[in-house]
């Protein structure tokens, strides 16, 4: 039984007998299907059955393991004070060990070792995630365009979190579990190497992030406004052209003389999603270890422009002859 | 069920609404911008207006006293126990004691510091610490007033405010009592520190840049000074350290970044402001002043005037400034006070009570060489 929701949907399906889908070689799934008006408004009425299989057990165990530590370590950080846990929760955080560790395998639990286990679990789960994913795949007769994708997203965590510090000989050089303090790390890290904005592959992976957003804007608006045609059923569309792809097509001919096909723009959406952070972990793969100044570098490579001096020339106090510096200096 | 939701949603929408217009810190227009650098560098500072005027009024230097009756005799000849303030007339030191008193203890008085039945005893640890801040305005006055305080200078009233205690002071942070063992310790952050704006940053890092006087000159730098990496460079929680510093000045200040930097490429002295320069002596001005003039109080305070881990009370870029670039607007306060411009050296030269403490061992003519503070009263 085929048929279409989207958000705006007035009318919310509930089949008698719950949708099984196609019948597949191996069918662990789990729970009693269910309808739930709450789902309905934003997708499929129908909850579940989910299938879960080893490799979803052993992932959401292991991420369950690394929820905890990280949890349990910020709580007690607060000394176990509930009220604090909840009000401090976005400033508190579990940091990876200090300089003076380097990589050293686990180093005392106090001094970082509780975040290399939290960072084991949690890159396993990460890891089994994605051969749960990769399996499924398989098993429906799906391409691996889901797994590749998440595979370009486990890129960048992998290169923040394992790959760069182990390159740099420190695990200090990773970030730390928190709400603000994996912020403030990313911006020390940029004041760190020198302006991040100079690093051609950040430049890249904003220029695929927000192209993203303007491709995912396009394509949505496009598909909504010409679902009174029936142009959500794009997939169909494909291959069999209705009046929808019609009019979506000459909207955009007519606008910027070009348009995507019903096929080409999910293409294109997949690619800037996938380079965003493929790219993304190459800049960060490459800071520190290969280029230790981005903003000398652009300098060096004709990247970044020079502005006319607006001051008399101002040069560093460290680099004038202590003679000429009356009045002391301690 | 579909009525309920929608009220439900609305609901939360609009106590949303209501908790970000009304709990959040806005800035509302209109907005004062100066521009401090080329155009297309983003160098601004920015304020509203109302703040810049409730900042400007709440930084207005007090008249000075009328100027005294000239006079020859001298106060140290005609008081006793004077120690810093020898070779100024009487009339001036009476002018200035007086200005003292409405600077630092209007409500206290004299008492404040002195014992009336005696004015020359020592009894009151406040006269001490008093006398030794007077030394230290002289030799702020005097040994800073190219690289730092220029013609403005201090006097006690750009710290005090009218308050025996400055409002700005600061003590070593000795961060949340933890449960210890395994737990994970917190690496100095993540604590929503004032010191640094209430970031997660590390919140004790003006006790590492701004209390110790012996630190290396370049202990705050962390950029590479080259492309590619030549050698081992700082790690990123010493960019996070230097993050906080900047973030306590900015505050301080009342600037942001750009009042000093071009933050397109922060470490670069030639894209700076001239205003870099004079920040960077200040970060050594207020190492001079803890560690020469407020660590040797440590056995004069009474224990209810140290921190938490018994240090003394120090002073950081708030303690003057008070939010504002210039202190109290640039008044030119010391004008009217010449007897604080005077060389903190020549007033201990003149002061033979005073045990001689040894300098500062220096075994490099590195240009942080300190002037010789005057040593502390004991």
């Amino acid at each position: 039984m085929a048929y279409y929701q989207n958000i705006f949907s007035e009318v919310q399906v509930r089949p008698t007998q719950p949708e099984h889908g196609i019948p597949v070689d191996v069918d662990k799934r789990w729970g009693t299907p269910f309808n739930s008006y709450l789902f309905g408004l934003i997708g499929n009425a129908q909850v579940g059955p989910i299938y879960i299989g080893y490799l979803g057990a052993l992932s959401f165990a292991c991420g369950l393991i690394a929820f905890e530590i990280i949890g349990l370590n910020m709580w007690a950080s607060v000394n176990w004070d509930p009220i604090q846990f909840v009000r401090q929760l976005p400033w508190l955080a579990l940091e990876p060990p200090r300089p003076q560790y380097g990589l050293k395998v686990l180093p005392p639990l106090a001094e970082g070792g509780w975040w290399l286990i939290a960072g084991f679990f949690l890159t396993a789960s990460i890891l089994l995630w994605w051969l749960r994913l990769f399996r499924r795949a398989k098993a429906l007769g799906l391409g691996y365009h889901v797994p590749w994708a998440f595979a370009s997203a486990i890129w960048l965590f992998l290169v923040l979190g394992f790959i760069r510090p182990v390159l740099m000989g420190s695990w200090s050089e990773a970030v730390p579990f928190g709400i603000f303090p994996h912020l403030d790390w990313t911006a020390a890290f940029s004041l760190r190497y020198g302006n991040l904005f100079y690093n051609p592959f950040h430049m890249l992976s904003i220029v695929f992030l927000y192209g993203s957003t303007l491709l995912f804007a396009m394509h949505g608006g496009t598909i909504l406004a010409v679902s009174r045609f029936g142009g959500e059923r794009e997939i169909d569309q494909i291959v069999d052209r209705g009046t929808a792809t019609e009019r979506a097509a000459l909207f955009w001919r007519w606008t910027m003389g070009f348009n995507a096909t019903m096929e080409s723009v999910h293409r294109w959406a997949w690619w800037f999603a996938v380079l965003t952070t493929l790219t993304g972990g190459i800049g960060i793969l490459l800071t520190g270890t290969v280029v230790d100044n981005w903003y000398l570098w652009a300098v060096k490579h004709g990247v970044a422009p020079s502005y006319p001096q607006v001051y008399p020339p101002v040069i560093d106090p460290l680099s004038v002859p202590p003679t000429t510096m009356p009045g002391g200096a301690p | 069920m579909k009525t309920f939701f929608t009220v439900l949603g609305a609901s939360i929408a609009f106590f949303l609404t209501v908790a970000m217009v009304g709990l959040t810190d806005w800035d509302r227009p209109p907005l004062a911008v100066h521009q401090n650098g080329f155009r297309g560098t983003a160098m601004a500072q920015v304020h509203t207006r109302d703040a810049v005027e409730d900042i400007r009024d709440a930084n207005r230097a007090p008249a000075p006293a009328d100027p005294a009756e000239p006079g020859e005799e001298l106060a140290g000849t005609t008081y006793e126990n004077v120690q810093v303030l020898k070779n100024v007339s009487v009339n001036e030191f009476n002018r200035l004691m007086a200005s003292m008193t409405e600077w630092v203890s209007p409500e206290q008085g004299c008492t404040y510091c002195h014992n009336t039945e005696n004015m020359a005893d020592d009894s009151l640890y406040q006269k001490k610490v008093a006398r030794r801040m007077l030394q230290m305005t002289q030799h702020i006055n005097s040994s800073w007033k190219e690289n730092h305080v220029g013609g403005a200078g201090v006097t006690c009233y750009t710290c005090h405010r009218g308050q025996p205690v400055p409002a700005n002071i600061w003590f070593t942070q000795p961060g949340p009592n933890r449960p210890g063992g395994f737990i994970a310790r917190n690496n100095g952050q993540n604590l929503a520190a004032p010191s640094v704006g209430l970031a997660s940053l590390p919140y004790d890092t003006l006790t590492e840049y701004l209390a110790d006087k012996t630190i290396d000159n370049n202990a705050i730098r962390v950029n590479a000074t080259t492309a590619l990496p030549t050698s081992k460079g700082k790690p990123i929680q010493d960019a996070e350290k230097t993050y906080g510093l900047m973030i306590h000045m900015s505050e301080g200040l009342g600037v942001n970044c750009t009042f000093c930097h071009n933050t397109r490429a922060i470490s670069n002295w030639s894209q700076s402001t001239p205003q870099r320069t004079t920040a960077w002596h200040g970060i050594r001005m207020v190492r001079d002043i803890n560690g020469n003039y407020l660590e040797p109080l440590l056995s004069t305070f009474p224990p209810n005037r140290l921190g938490a881990l018994g240090d003394v009370p120090k002073v950081n870029c708030t303690t003057c400034h008070n939010g504002v670039s210039k202190p109290l607007n640039g008044a030119h306060v010391v004008e009217a006070y010449p007897e604080l411009a005077r060389s903190a050296e020549t007033a201990s030269a003149a002061d033979p009570q005073a045990p001689v403490t040894a300098p500062p061992v220096t075994t490099s003519p590195a240009p942080d060489q300190p002037a010789m503070p005057a040593p502390a009263p004991q």
